[in-house]
């Protein structure tokens, strides 16, 4: 796909969670071609550090698990020792739900709303003191078209992805005073290492079940985030940006039912 | 049971389908109903059928003149008005550029413009008795995009819209006012022929198409004093197809 030109982060410092792959990656490479610096986070070391070492000297990996309340104080303070600042989170990581209901354990319910939900809510409390100390900032959470509908299959992923759209609602009413903005994105079916793994493969007419017929490419994505991210959405809180190829509009019209 | 003993209720679109059912429903808890259409035949012996409590009345929605007598019936015959139910309406398929501009004023006029003259006609009748229930039935096609709807689609969002106006201006009257957002239901304007009962109808999760006495049994609901703080919702009732991707029908 073509290039996409994206907005200026010219000057902004963003930490980036799950960054080391997928959206987490594409978002990283949009900030920095933005013109802005990165930190990228990921339990996966060898491939994070792989990534941030692509792009440069605007890019920093720092291993760093999103459930550990303890290693988010290092990472902010990791980020504003090498760059000096924190303008923007992008909470990317995550992980996909167990199967069916009556098949999903909750030990694996419990660690999706663990990662997904409160590594969520830890980070923003990790990086809402030096932003409302240093005049603002943007949030941008990653949930998913399974926070904005049920999707079979999902249950502790579209109940920690509906989680994370509403508190972030709450986050954008009382961080608004403040100058931090907080906006969710809901990707799609994106092809990426996550869905991968279930058979998803990038191309036109490879995907009828959304209207413009493909999954969506990663930089897609990114490029929504880097909007977030930038002054471009000064004026922007508390939305839900979907990037989903018209998935969660209506039912396309190959699939229609009348009615 | 709900009762809507005592109530006065005018149903538009009554001679068949969800129209029918929601009148005959109203008689059998107790109300007494003007029923309206503008298929004369069938409406009135839809009406007749459900004896003194019922009067049919024929009209078209899309006309404010019409209207006025419709409320002269139920006040003369009932001695007031407390539920509207704006059910008439009108669907045509068409993809949007191939849609015509005749076509969706005429969609617009029956199914908007009907819920607009019909509220600014009952209301003050609906004063006088100290408030009422107004229900819009917009559909599934009024909470999302679907293709080929354009028209019907724009007409049922804006219904949407209108309740939410219209609850906020006619709370203080006590007068409620609500949306009903059906999804497939077994009627002459669903166009095809679907069995009904499970397995039926495998595109919704309760795998069977809607029946006309489903949506009448809400309709009741709303009409009554059980809903009695409800106003400007919406009530969605579509066998779970909005709740999001509807699995595949498991293999017996
Ligand atoms: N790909 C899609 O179609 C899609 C759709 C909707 C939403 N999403 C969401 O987008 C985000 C990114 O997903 P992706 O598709 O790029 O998948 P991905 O699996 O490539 O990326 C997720 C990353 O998060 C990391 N991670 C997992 N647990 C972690 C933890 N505890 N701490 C730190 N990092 C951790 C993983 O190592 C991985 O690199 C996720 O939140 C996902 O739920 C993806
Ligand atoms: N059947 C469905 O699947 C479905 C789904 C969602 C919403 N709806 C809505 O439910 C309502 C009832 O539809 P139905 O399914 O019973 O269909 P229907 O066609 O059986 O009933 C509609 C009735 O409205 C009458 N009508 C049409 N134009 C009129 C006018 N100008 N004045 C007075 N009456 C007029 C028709 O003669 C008919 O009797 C409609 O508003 C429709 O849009 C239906």
């Amino acid at each position: 796909m073509a290039e996409l030109q994206g907005p200026n982060l010219a000057g902004k410092v963003v930490i980036i969670t799950g960054a080391a792959g997928g959206l987490g990656a594409a978002a990283a490479r949009q900030v920095v071609a933005g013109g802005g610096k990165v930190v990228i986070t990921d339990v996966q070391e060898e491939l994070g550090a792989k990534t941030a070492a692509e792009l440069g000297d605007a890019a920093r990996f720092h291993k760093h698990d999103v459930s550990d309340p303890a290693q988010w104080q290092a990472v902010v303070d990791f980020t504003v020792a090498e760059f000096g600042a924190v303008d923007g989170l992008v909470n990317n990581a995550g992980v996909t739900a167990g199967g069916p209901f009556d098949v999903e354990s909750l030990e694996n319910f419990e660690r999706v709303i663990k990662i997904n939900l409160t590594g969520v809510w830890i980070g923003m409390q990790a990086v809402i003191p030096f932003m409302k100390a240093h005049g603002g900032g943007s949030i941008v959470n990653i949930s998913s078209a399974a926070g904005l509908m049920g999707l079979p299959y999902t249950g502790s992923y579209s109940a920690a992805k509906w989680a994370v759209r509403g508190m972030g609602k709450t986050a954008a009413i009382e961080l608004a005073p403040f100058k931090v903005r907080v906006n969710s994105v809901h990707p799609g079916m994106i092809y990426t290492p996550m869905t991968a793994v279930v058979g998803i493969q990038p191309g036109e007419g490879n995907y009828p079940k959304t209207p413009m017929g493909r999954a969506g490419e990663a930089e897609e994505v990114g490029s929504a985030v880097a909007y977030l991210l930038s002054d471009a959405s000064s004026y922007v809180t508390g939305a839900e940006l979907a990037v989903d190829g018209g998935w969660t509009v209506g039912p396309t019209v190959q699939n229609v039912v009348e009615g | 049971m709900t009762t809507l003993s005592g109530k006065v209720a005018v149903v538009t679109g009554a001679a068949r389908g969800m129209g029918e059912a929601e009148a005959r429903l109203f008689v059998e808890r107790g109300a007494r109903v003007v029923m309206t259409d503008v298929l004369e035949e069938e409406g009135r012996a839809a009406a007749e059928k459900l004896g003194g409590a019922a009067r049919f009345v024929r009209h078209d929605v899309s006309s404010a003149e019409d209207w006025a007598r419709v409320v002269e019936t139920a006040v003369a015959e009932f001695g007031g008005v407390d539920v509207l139910v704006n059910n008439a309406g009108l669907l045509r398929h068409a993809l949007l550029m191939e849609e015509t501009a005749e076509n969706l004023d005429r969609i617009l006029k029956v199914n908007l413009f009907g819920a607009f003259h019909g509220i600014q006609a009952v209301v003050p009748a609906m004063k006088a008795r100290g408030g009422g229930s107004i229900i819009n039935i917009s559909s599934l096609a009024g909470l999302q995009g679907i293709p080929r709807h354009a028209a019907y689609g724009a007409s049922k969002w804006a219904v949407r819209g209108l309740t939410k106006t219209a609850a906020l201006e006619l709370g203080e009257d006590g007068i409620r006012v609500n949306s009903v957002h059906p999804g497939a239901v077994d009627t002459a304007m669903l166009g095809r022929t679907v069995e009904r009962g499970r397995g039926g109808f495998p595109a919704v999760p309760l795998r069977r198409v809607g029946e006309p006495e489903d949506i009448g049994e809400l309709v009741v609901f709303l009409a009554s004093d059980a809903s009695s703080w409800m106003t400007g919702t919406e009530f969605v009732i579509d066998g779970g197809s909005m709740s999001g991707i509807v699995p595949p029908m498991r293999a017996e």
